[in-house]
Order: structure tokens, then sequence, then C-alpha cells
């Protein structure tokens, strides 16, 4: 396991210098930024989408 | 209270709900336990139905998001055998750390889509404040728990949060009690009193959403709302079981 | 059925807060295995996230660290800790009992606390530490002159040398100070930056008479007040008028949850209050408490119904409806 895991460590290396956005006086990180939208996007889906299985389901 | 039809089994027990002897109802035993079980029947606490009109994705945030802080738990009970300096020494620690962060990101992530559907499906209509409530207060302690996690780092993002954060809690007075510059504290905080407080509070959460049901959609906006004697919500229908529609 | 046996009770129904409730078809839905399967997706999240990304774990400040680094810097922290102008030494409750704490009106939650914490920064920071060199003459004499010296005497000497500081330097091993009559002050400021070099004040600090610890307060304190540790934070975007409350180091994704508490402190007037700690949080009390109440909040809990989106999430049921033609 433990070689598995140096082998691996990060795959990507998130730990440089950070990269942030600027509009007028809102400052975000790319990363929050990145996770803010993948918010936005799964819960558009989510509410497009049906339930997994919903249509095979039958009713009793 | 209804007490379903004894089933022996082979060795002659009968595995019925005891029904309560009458000289025994005054006892708080017996009462708590009539209570417990008119309000949360096993076929309400685990039902195998639900109403047609669950059908959208959105509804497995609330599970996704249980199933996150399930897996926060556990990878900090790893994190707990091994002492709270183990993940600065060791790569399988770090892997252990870095299991624990993305679980509570995925948590957050989880727990704010579930938030955003409720409010626009007014999710606390009929008798459902409480769950609402009780959501509500779940996401509070859970940004709680989170930031003791955050200042129980012992490292540079620790010592930055803890002396940023000291001057917001030193402002409400709360500083007096709450320090955050005490690690001791600030690492029983996160690891005993606020999981504590997040499972109970989740529970009751829980508890509630099962008491109640799913919240049934909006009338069509065509229908008009219901005039005169309106009954204000019930309890889930415990009938909706294996047996066939609810009445 | 009217679980609880109360009576049902009569009034008006009102669309955002009352429900018909269900009388209509249920279908099969398997609670277990949707936490089973959810639970393991969730951890192959988890896992590959983990394997991807690793998690950030940058090196925590030291005094020798800073001492090192910006040994300037740390000699005009060392002289504010000791003529008590330190932001420690000024900060009021519950660290002393000093003039500044936040308020809103006349209510101030941090006076009425009171000092739970009490650090005297020229004791805790200066002359303590280097009471616990006894192996240095001139240090300790320096010490004892200090103490000796009426109240005035000292509050010269520190004026006058924490206007030469800024002009200091540091070359072989020392600090230079342009000279000046600051009695016994410069040997202990050197004395005191010397000790903090060789990473004996990180200890002294801590232990402050005890063996075991764990309450960092003082030797955080006394980092916080020096600009090494806020200038890696600036670096890194964690400052407070950078959004820093929702960053992390690196290129980590943060604390998004808490966007709205950090927003405030970007705008006016809270970017230049000094109780802007009280304000906002006050703010963002009464905010929580709405999000808390909205149940109970007319107009508030209309938004859902007004703005439609359930239209979209109950549209297979809507659809049901008008095909059966019932209401």
């Amino acid at each position: 396991m433990t070689a598995v895991v140096a082998l691996v460590g990060a795959l990507i290396n998130l730990s440089g210098p950070g990269h942030f956005l600027s509009w007028h006086f809102i400052q975000i990180s790319v990363a929050n930024l990145v996770v803010i939208c993948l918010m936005v996007v799964v819960f558009v889906a989510a509410i497009l989408l049906p339930l997994p299985s919903r249509k095979h389901r039958h009713d009793r | 209270m209804t007490v379903s039809p004894p089933v022996t089994e082979a060795d002659g027990h009968d595995d019925a709900p005891e029904p309560i002897h009458p000289e025994d109802a005054g006892q708080w035993t017996a009462k708590l336990r009539a209570t417990a079980v008119e309000a949360f029947p096993p076929a309400r606490i685990l039902p195998d139905r639900q109403p047609a009109y669950v059908a959208s994705a959105l509804y497995v945030f609330g599970v996704l998001t249980m199933a996150a802080l399930s897996i926060v738990i556990l990878t900090g009970l790893v994190l707990a055998v091994m002492g709270p300096t183990w993940w600065h020494v060791s790569s399988t620690g770090l892997f252990v750390n870095s299991l624990h962060l993305w679980s509570v990101e995925a948590f957050f992530f989880f727990m704010v889509i579930h938030l955003w559907g409720k409010f626009f499906m007014a999710a606390w209509r009929g008798r459902r404040r409480l769950t609402w409530v009780t959501g509500v207060v779940s996401f509070l302690v859970s940004v709680g728990a989170a930031f003791t996690g955050y200042l129980s780092q012992q490292n540079f993002d620790s010592q930055w949060i803890s002396t940023q954060a000291k001057d917001g809690i030193n402002s409400t007075g709360a500083g007096a009690v709450f320090n955050v510059l005490n690690f001791g504290q600030m690492l029983m905080w996160h690891i005993v009193l606020l999981p504590l407080v997040v499972v109970a509070i989740v529970g009751i959460h829980l508890l509630m959403v099962r008491r109640r049901g799913v919240v049934p959609p909006f009338a069509p906006e065509a229908a008009p709302a219901p005039a005169g004697d309106t009954p204000v919500g019930s309890e889930a229908p415990v009938a909706a079981t294996t047996a066939g529609e609810a009445s | 059925m009217s679980g609880d046996g109360a009576t049902v009770r009569i009034r008006p129904f009102k669309r955002d807060r009352d429900v018909e409730e269900w009388h209509g078809r249920y279908v099969p839905y398997d609670l277990a295995k949707e936490f089973v399967v959810a639970f393991l997706v969730v951890a192959v999240l988890v896992l590959l996230l983990a394997v991807v990304f690793s998690s950030p774990d940058e090196k925590p400040v030291t005094v020798k660290a800073w001492s090192t680094n910006l040994p300037v810097d740390f000699a005009q922290t060392a002289i504010t800790e000791l003529d008590g102008t330190s932001p420690t030494a000024t900060y009021g409750p519950p660290y002393n009992p000093g003039s500044t704490s936040q308020s809103i009106g006349p209510l101030s939650l941090e006076r009425i606390a009171g000092v739970h914490h009490p650090i005297d920064t020229a004791e805790t920071d200066v002359l303590g530490p280097l009471r616990t060199l006894p192996d240095q003459p001139a240090v300790q004499q320096a010490v004892a002159e200090w103490d000796a010296a009426s109240p005035a005497t000292q509050a010269a000497w520190t004026a006058a040398y924490e206007k030469a500081v800024t002009n200091a330097t540091y070359s072989d091993g020392q600090l230079h100070v342009p000279t000046g009559d600051y009695g016994p002050v410069g040997t202990m400021i050197g004395g005191l930056t010397a000790m903090a070099r060789s990473g004996a004040l990180d200890g002294a600090l801590l232990s402050t008479g005890q063996f075991y610890g764990t309450d960092y307060t003082k030797p955080l304190l006394f980092i916080a007040d020096g600009n090494y540790l806020s200038g890696l934070a600036t670096s890194q975007h964690l400052g407070g008028d950078q959004w820093g409350m929702m960053n992390e180091t690196g290129n980590y994704p943060g604390q998004a949850w808490l966007w709205l508490y950090t927003t405030f402190y970007q705008v006016r007037p809270f970017t230049t209050s000094a109780n802007a700690d009280f304000q906002v949080w006050s703010i963002m009390m009464f905010l929580s408490l709405l999000l808390l109440l909205v149940p109970f909040i007319p107009g508030l809990r209309s938004i859902p119904r007004w703005t439609r989106i359930y239209r979209v999430i109950w549209r297979r049921h809507y659809r049901e409806l008008a095909a059966s033609g019932s209401a």
C-alpha cells in the first residue's frame, strides 16, 4: 500500500502558486470557481434528469 | 397500536411486538415504547415504496450527503487511530488525510445542492418545518465542524486561519471560552463534540423525513387552493408497503 | 390518520406553508440499496480525487524562520511587545483590558465577556524568555537594568529604539541599530533576536512553565504581530481583503460555502470599519436565522412557487395529472 501511495502521491500537483480571477471587486480562485460552476451544472442536470432506473420501474 | 399476527418460530418463540399490559401502562418504559412505535413503526422507518412523484435525480442528494458524511467519519476514525501528527510524517497518513479532505468537499458539495433542491421544492410545507430547520442547523454546525478541522491541521494553513478567525470570534465575546489558538481545545471540539452534535442533528433530520414523508408537489396552478376546513399536514402513510397502494 | 392523536387544526390553506397530503400512486423504492450505491459512488469519487490531487500541507511558520528571514521585522515587532504598542498588547479582551474592543452602538460583547486569556506581552514575549538564558551575563544585566528603571525611563528607551530600529540592518550574526540612547533595550532585543534565530524562543514561548502544552496562543499571537506570516498569507491570496476566507493554499479548492461571509469584508463600510468583525458576524447570524426561519416568513417562503423551478422538477407528475384529467 505504501509503495502504491508513494508512487501515485499527487498525479496533478496543486501545491504551486494559485491562479486567481478578478472582476470588479470580486476575486476568486480558479479552483473555487470550478467547484461552484460544477455545483450549478450538477444542480441543473439533476433537475432535468430522472432518477436512475426510474424508467425501468414498473408500478404495482 | 397495531399488532401484527404472531410469527411462531421453530423454537416456539413469539416474535410479535409485545402488547403493553394494562397494569404496566403507567410505566415510563411502556409509555416511551408506545410513543416510539406509534411515531416510527418499522414500515415508516424503512419504507419500501415512495410516492410516484419522487422521480427526479434531485432526490438523491440527501443520501449522497449522508454517504459523504459516513466517509468523512470513517477517514476521521483512521486519522484518530494514528494521532494528529501522522499525516505530516507518513505518505499513507497524507493519503488518508486527502480522503478526509475530499470527502468533506464532497459532503458540502452534495449538501448545498440538496439545500437548493429542498428550497425550490418548498419542502417545509405540510408540517415539515422542523425537517427544514434541522437541515439548516446541520449545515451551520457542519461549517463549524469543518472550521475546527482546518484549525487542527498543525501547519501554516491552521496558523493563518486561527490568527485571522480569532478576531471574528473574539468580537462576539465567544473568544473568552472558544480559543481558536488552542490546538488541544480545537482538536477535541473537532473529533468529539461537534461530530456528536452533527450526527445527532442529522439523525433527528432523517427521522423527521421518515415521519412526514417526502413533500408532495404544489397543486397544479389551475387548481384552486382547498377552501374551508383544511387539516394541515399529517403523518407519512404507513400502509404503503408491499401490500399495495396507500389509502 | 393523525398519528400523534392531536386534533386537526382548522386554518386557511396557504400554498407556501401547507400541502394536500398524497393519496395517489406509490412505486417501489429500495432505500437500503440506494444508500449502498451512493456510498460506493462517493467512495470511488473521493478515492480518485485523493489519488489525483492529494492534499496541501504547508509547513508551519516558526519564530526561528521569521527571525532568520526577516530579522529587522522581528526586532520591530519585539520592541512593540515590550512597550505595549503591538496589536496583541492593545487588543483588549480577551487578552488584556485595553480600551479597544469591537462594538455596535453601546453593545460590546467582547467587553462583557472580559479578559480570560491574560497576556502581558512584555513579560511573555521579551522579558520572560530572556530570563531563561542564565549563561548570558550581558543579557541578564540588561534585564536587571530594565527592571530597576522607572516606567518613564523605560518608555523613553523604547520610544527611541522603536524609531531607530526601522533603519536597522542585520549582518555578521548581529542586529545593527543606529546609535542612540536606548539603555539596555538594544542588548535585550539583540539578545532576543539571537535567541529566536537559534530556535530557543519557539520552545520558551510554548512551554511557559509546563512540560506538556497544546495551547499555542502565545507564540501564535507574537508571530501574527509581525509581517512574516501575513506576507506569506498575502502571497497565497489568503488575506481578509483578498477573499482569503474562502481560499486554500496553492490551487486547492477552499471553503466556497463561506462566500457570503467573506463578501462583506470586501465592501464598504466594512473595509474601513474598526468594528467590522462584530458587524459582519452579526449580519451573518441574522441571515442564518433568516435561512432557518424561511418556512415561517411570508414572501421568502413564496420564492419557490414564484420561480417555478418546481414545474421542471415535478414535470412528470404534472404530465400524469394532466393525462388522467384529475386536478
